[in-house]
């Protein structure tokens, strides 16, 4: 073994980061960035600095770091490739050994990967991409509580999505009122309804009141129409103890799911949440508010893709996902990229959907994609389409805003969506004979008539802001 | 105004997918056979009585039919399934051994007055 010795100062980054020869291991996690340098850093020098902070390194060296292994324990930035239409950018491949990061913890690889390094002077602006989880950290993770097959079987509902609602107005209805709209969706052919995420327990609607007015309103709905019916309940709180008290309340009213917005909550309590829900036999359905203020800008912050496979780690049955053709944010290829990495078993790498990496999760349970925001029954051909059985459907205004109320809104939505898996099984085009397949569906059913007049006009074309680079 | 007493919605005693349609004809009950059979599932038939119907288990009629890749033998049991049992619903199954999940389930058979 050479004789080190210890040369106080500051050194070059590259020297001990940039290693281009290096083969990156199984058990290595690998992360892919995009970073914008300071002008005058070489690009090997931002990579390597991008890699020393994100693992092992300090900006200057210190007698310590002989007392440690640092050639095993160091980031290693392997690869540099050009971002495809945008000249100042470039994407920085790292791996990382498995021993930097504690066993069954997204919060500690993402303090890691996105702490410091995020304010690092030497580079203008980072996004991180895309991580590769090892099977070896991903068997360390508990996961979603039940996940997609468990949820269908204990619901019963099979061959279709389902179909959801987030009850409106979101804020300012008192408890009886709100357990009025969630039955009469519940009654008229949905599977859900949703509390909105800004519902926690204000003054005027504290939460232990709609978890009884809606559990009435829940079981009320389920023996009338003889199908399961759950209302997400959110048990988001300002505290863990609060959460779980929530939570346990949810349980004893016999409530098959609750709810939680995993960002601004934490990834800490989500994980100890989706550990009581995997406990308790309790579905957890994930909101995703804060994501856009970290995913959006497409130089800086963290990709979408990069924050749902630290969801399906830490825990949940049901993430939001945008719809593509509604009224959030949301390029299609890229939405298929992350509806694949929440529900499917392996991921190959594919560049054209903005997967960087091949990623096996070795049999984790998948989650249920969740399209909700500005949609309603014109847009159900092609949401069946994009999404496929196994996602929730979500028609709030779309569900609400029928003229002749929530439960004719609620049955127009249901035949709409029977009507095209019925059609997709048969062989049809969805996307090109939608509107005929909804009309014809409409012979049978008058709720279905008048919601297709009622919102035969609305569109959103507005263009992406985070378009796939290329 | 007075169209709200007109538009009134009755909650309808459901049984999942398919039962906001009208009830199917053979010939779309032989179109959805021959999409689980496409799917590389195997179908299989369960009746019950309507006032079990929210139970998870219903009767078996035989076992799933492993390998069938005919679509009419498949309506030739459910015909011979409610000649048996006229009073009990009967549900069409697709059975997904690699998800462990049932790819579709939907009701073809109602008892009179259901």
């Amino acid at each position: 073994m050479a004789t080190q010795t210890f040369d106080a100062g500051v050194q070059d980054y590259k020297l001990t980061y940039w290693t281009p020869d290096y083969t990156p291991l199984d058990t290595d996690l690998l992360a892919c960035f995009k970073v914008v340098e300071q002008e005058g850093v070489p690009r090997e020098e931002a990579a390597a600095a991008v890699a020393a902070e994100s693992s092992t390194g300090t900006w200057t060296t210190v007698w310590t770091d002989l007392l440690s292994d640092m050639e095993y324990y160091k980031g290693r930035a392997y690869r540099i490739e050009d971002v495809p239409g945008d000249k100042e950018a470039f994407y920085v491949f790292i791996a990382y050994p498995l021993d930097l990061f504690e066993e069954g913890s997204v919060v500690n690889v993402l303090t890691s990967l996105v702490g410091n390094v995020f304010g690092f002077k030497a580079i203008r602006s980072l996004r991180l991409e895309d991580i590769r989880f090892p099977v070896a950290f991903v068997k360390t993770c508990m996961g979603p509580p039940s996940g997609i097959q468990v949820e269908r079987d204990k619901l019963n509902k099979y061959g279709r999505p389902m179909l959801g609602c987030t009850i409106k107005p979101k804020l300012g209805l008192s408890a009886k009122n709100y357990g009025r709209a969630v039955y009469e969706c519940l009654r008229g052919g949905l599977d859900f309804t949703k509390d909105d995420e800004n519902i926690n327990c204000q003054p005027f609607m504290r939460w232990r009141n709609r978890f009884e007015f809606v559990a009435e309103a829940v079981h009320k709905a389920q023996a009338e129409t003889g199908e399961v019916k759950g209302h997400y309940l959110n048990v988001t709180a300002a505290d863990a103890e609060a959460m779980i008290e929530r939570a346990e309340y949810a349980k004893e009213l016999g409530m098959p799911i609750i709810m939680h917005d995993f960002l601004t909550a934490g990834f800490t309590a989500n994980t100890s949440l989706a550990k009581w829900c995997r406990k308790n036999g309790v579905l957890l359905h994930i909101h995703r508010a804060m994501h856009a203020v970290i995913d959006r800008n497409p130089r800086h912050g963290i990709h979408f893709r990069v924050l749902v496979k630290c969801l399906r780690l830490s825990g949940g049955d049901h993430m939001h996902t945008g719809t593509v053709v509604g009224k959030l944010e949301g390029d299609r290829a890229s939405t298929l990229g992350f509806v694949d990495l929440l529900r499917e078993d392996f991921i190959p790498e594919d560049r054209a959907r903005g997967i960087f990496f091949d990623q096996d999760w070795a049999s984790m349970p998948g989650v249920f994609a969740v399209a909700s925001g500005g949609i309603h029954v014109w847009h159900m051909p092609a949401l069946l389409n994009i999404f496929g059985d196994d996602s929730v459907l979500q028609f709030g205004g779309g569900t609400q805003g029928h003229p002749d109320g929530n439960a004719a809104g609620a049955a127009a939505n249901r035949v709409a969506l029977e009507a095209c898996v019925k059609a997709r099984n048969e062989g049809r085009d969805l996307e090109r004979e939608g509107a005929d397949i909804l009309r014809e569906a409409a012979q049978h059913s008058k709720e279905l008539a008048v919601a297709l007049d009622t919102w035969k006009e609305i569109k959103f074309e507005f263009d992406t802001v985070d378009k796939l680079d290329g | 105004m007075n169209q709200q007493i007109s538009n009134d919605y009755r909650t309808k005693y459901t049984l999942e997918t398919f039962s906001f349609l009208p009830p199917l004809t053979s010939d779309e009950i032989y179109n959805q056979i021959v999409y689980i059979i496409n799917q590389g599932w195997t179908p299989a038939l369960e009746h019950e009585a309507p006032e079990s119907a929210s139970a998870h288990y219903w009767g078996m009629w035989k076992l799933p039919f492993f390998g069938m890749r005919d679509p009419n033998e498949v309506l030739q049991e459910i015909e011979a399934c409610r000649q048996q049992y006229p009073d009990h619903l009967i549900r069409v199954l697709g059975y997904d051994n690699y998800t462990q999940c049932q790819g579709h389930n939907f009701v073809v058979y109602r008892p009179r007055g259901m």
